[in-house]
């Protein structure tokens, strides 16, 4: 029979199959923690006396309680000592139990879901778990990787197995070509306002058709970043020459790379697959979008009028949202915060000022990020711009390390959620591009980057290659 | 208790600044804690304090994978959500924790919508919600494997942990 993608991965990791009484016991080939969601499941394993089952497979970092200032003595100003005495625990519990962890002498360390790709550590046709909902992230490679509660954190580490049933599937089609200066963030916004926000709830989308085959493996990130947000637990690309090309020469990946490359190749769903649910958008519509509401599925072309009034947003029926009054800018998260996403927006603010307006914070998603940065000197764009360049983390997307805005304040964001109170207390986040939320830090309003396109010059950008030569790649972590 | 809104997501049963915790418990008081800064919301009622079920509408618990929602809704006081959809992550936190997540048909959330403070059953053994006045018996789907665990008092790491010798077999010709 016709088997998808997901099926594929899906029945190579069932170790006890699923009947009418039971779920089916299924295995976890590389689970990710963070600091917030692991501590309480470590807790329950000492209590039991239960050791980790399998610490090589078990990846550890630290990015939702962490600063992304450090002060001028070198300390980083925590924003709860019980945010530092959390960070604490998880890279003690990593010591404990023999876990790789990037804690803060890392070159590596980063929010989960940009560092497990970087390092390799990600791969096609893996199973994927951790105590993130943006866990989706990973499926851009072809793995099945979904967020689970701290419970099953504490299954995973016990037993390296998760009880589920399995969900039900939904292909996504995008075809055509996206026109200029639409970007991925673009495209899920639009994918998330099709599908509505719990449109996928009890499904895994693959995403298929030329729009995400022409995608980079950072695009393709983005997109399955916020499969979550239409309620989908998992959202998946079939890898291809791009994914094996991203893979090559990473940290962690696979010592017979020609053996792990036919595999991964053969994972694409059959001809004839077929799925329970299907939705299909042309890339060609697709315009530059933003959200006016307070879930990612009330989003809008930026140059189009707000369908409908939200007294929490103060968004008003009828008008246009473009040009509507920009405090703070974002530039961040596990969606938006790769090299690609801050090359876009060094494009557009070079040579430019923030508006005296607006407080823009650009934060990386990985030491590995920065450097890179750092190394096209896009760091200097922004600096002179008037952009804050922080250190690596979650920041504001989840304002956890005390990143926040303050209330009533308008936050255009590249992060993922734009629910009430996520970027602070009466906070109102606009979720969009890093081009747009560029152009807006500009203007001080909500601005479509248009009008910046082909105003720049290319920057010089760097290849893996080049980042070997400051330390990076090479099979350094493998297990 | 009745909470109409839909898409009521985590962020807003327990918002991200109060996650910095390390432990589970006591996170009652900070349930729905940006509403609940408004004194006149229903939370704040003495109505509230004493309710076991939470009525919600549609979509009920998406977002963030945090476990700390269902925490927060037991340690309040609620054993049960009733709503017409339920996230995927919150709805496998909830049962993990003897939270009861039920997913109704319209009919019979629209009643419990327009009739907040009744006094209601929910029947596990026969999976079926009974509402007074005759507001009729309505079934309700629990995955087999939750409801027998939650009904004898299985819990679910033991059973994984007897999978052991499935689980090194597996590894043997895969990992």
């Amino acid at each position: 029979m016709a088997r998808s993608l997901f099926d594929k991965v899906w029945d190579a990791h069932v170790v006890r199959g699923e009947t009418r009484e039971r779920p089916a016991v299924l295995y976890i080939d590389l689970h990710l923690i963070h600091e917030v969601t692991t501590p309480q499941a470590c807790a329950v394993l000492k209590a039991r006396g239960l050791k980790i089952r399998r610490p090589d497979l078990t990846l550890a970092t630290i990015d939702h309680s962490t600063p992304t200032k450090i002060n001028a003595d070198g300390t980083r100003p925590y924003v709860t000592e019980q945010a530092q005495e959390q960070v604490e625990l998880l890279l003690a519990n990593a010591e404990e139990h023999g876990i790789q962890a990037h804690g803060w002498d890392s070159p590596y360390r980063g929010i989960v879901h940009v560092m497990g790709p970087e390092l390799g550590a990600t791969q096609p046709g893996q199973t994927i778990v951790c105590g993130d909902s943006h866990t989706a992230t990973h499926g851009a490679f072809g793995a099945l990787a979904f967020g689970i509660g701290t419970t099953q954190v504490g299954h995973v580490l016990a037993t390296q197995c998760i009880l589920m049933r399995k969900p039900k599937s939904m292909c996504v089609h995008v075809d055509g070509e996206l026109a200029d200066g639409v970007s991925a963030k673009d495209v899920i916004l639009a994918i998330i306002t099709e599908v509505g926000v719990g449109g996928g709830t009890g499904h895994v989308i693959e995403y298929r058709g030329p729009c995400f085959e022409n995608m980079t493996m950072s695009e393709r990130m983005t997109v399955c970043n916020m499969s979550i947000e239409a309620g989908a637990r998992a959202g998946m690309i079939a890898p291809d020459a791009t994914t094996v090309a991203y893979l090559k020469g990473r940290e962690m990946a696979p010592v017979d790379f020609d053996t792990a490359t036919e595999q991964w190749l053969s994972l694409a769903s059959d001809p004839g697959c077929s799925y329970d649910k299907e939705v299909r958008l042309k890339a060609e519509d697709i315009k530059p979008m933003v959200t006016y509401g307070t879930h990612p599925g009330m989003a809008m072309p930026i140059d189009g009028l707000i369908p409908e009034d939200n007294a929490y947003m103060d968004m008003q029926a009828g008008t246009a949202i473009a040009g509507t009054k920009v405090d703070t800018v974002f530039i961040g998260s596990c969606t938006n915060s790769r090299i690609e996403d801050f090359r876009v927006a060094a494009k557009i603010l070079d040579g430019k000022s923030v508006a005296k307006s607006v407080t823009a914070v650009f934060v990386p998603g990985s030491e590995r990020v920065k450097a890179e940065v750092e190394l096209e000197g896009l760091h200097e764009v922004f600096l002179a711009a008037g952009v804050q360049w922080r250190e690596p983390g979650c920041s504001m997307c989840i304002g956890m390390n005390g990143d926040i805005g303050k209330p009533g304040e308008l936050i255009v964001s590249t992060s993922n959620r734009n629910f009430e109170g996520r970027q602070g207390p009466g906070v109102r986040t606009v979720l969009a591009s890093p081009a747009t939320a560029a152009a807006s830090a500009i203007t001080g309003v909500i601005t479509d980057a248009k009008k910046y396109q082909g105003h720049y010059h290319e920057f010089r950008t760097f290849q893996n290659t080049d980042l070997q030569d400051i330390g990076f790649g090479g099979g350094k972590h493998r297990h | 208790m009745v909470l109409e809104a839909e898409n009521i997501d985590t962020d807003q049963i327990i918002p991200a600044r109060f996650l910095t915790t390390t432990s589970r418990e006591g996170l009652g008081e900070l349930l729905f804690h940006d509403w609940r800064t408004d004194k006149d919301h229903m939370l704040n009622t003495d109505a509230a304090k004493t309710a076991q079920i939470l009525v919600a509408g549609h979509n009920f618990g998406c977002g963030s994978s945090r476990e700390h929602a269902p925490w927060a809704l037991m340690d309040y006081g609620f054993r049960a959500v009733i709503s017409t959809q339920i996230a995927d992550i919150f709805h496998a936190n909830a049962l993990k924790n003897g939270f009861l997540p039920i997913i109704i048909e319209a009919a019979a959330h629209q009643w419990l919508l327009d009739h907040p403070g009744t006094e209601i059953s929910i029947d596990l053994e026969a999976c079926a919600v009974h509402l007074p006045k005759n507001g009729g018996t309505y079934p309700f789907k629990i995955d087999p494997f939750s409801r027998h665990c939650l009904l004898q008092g299985q819990d679910e790491l033991d059973y994984l942990l007897e999978q052991g010798e499935a689980v090194t077999q597996y590894e043997k010709q895969n990992v």
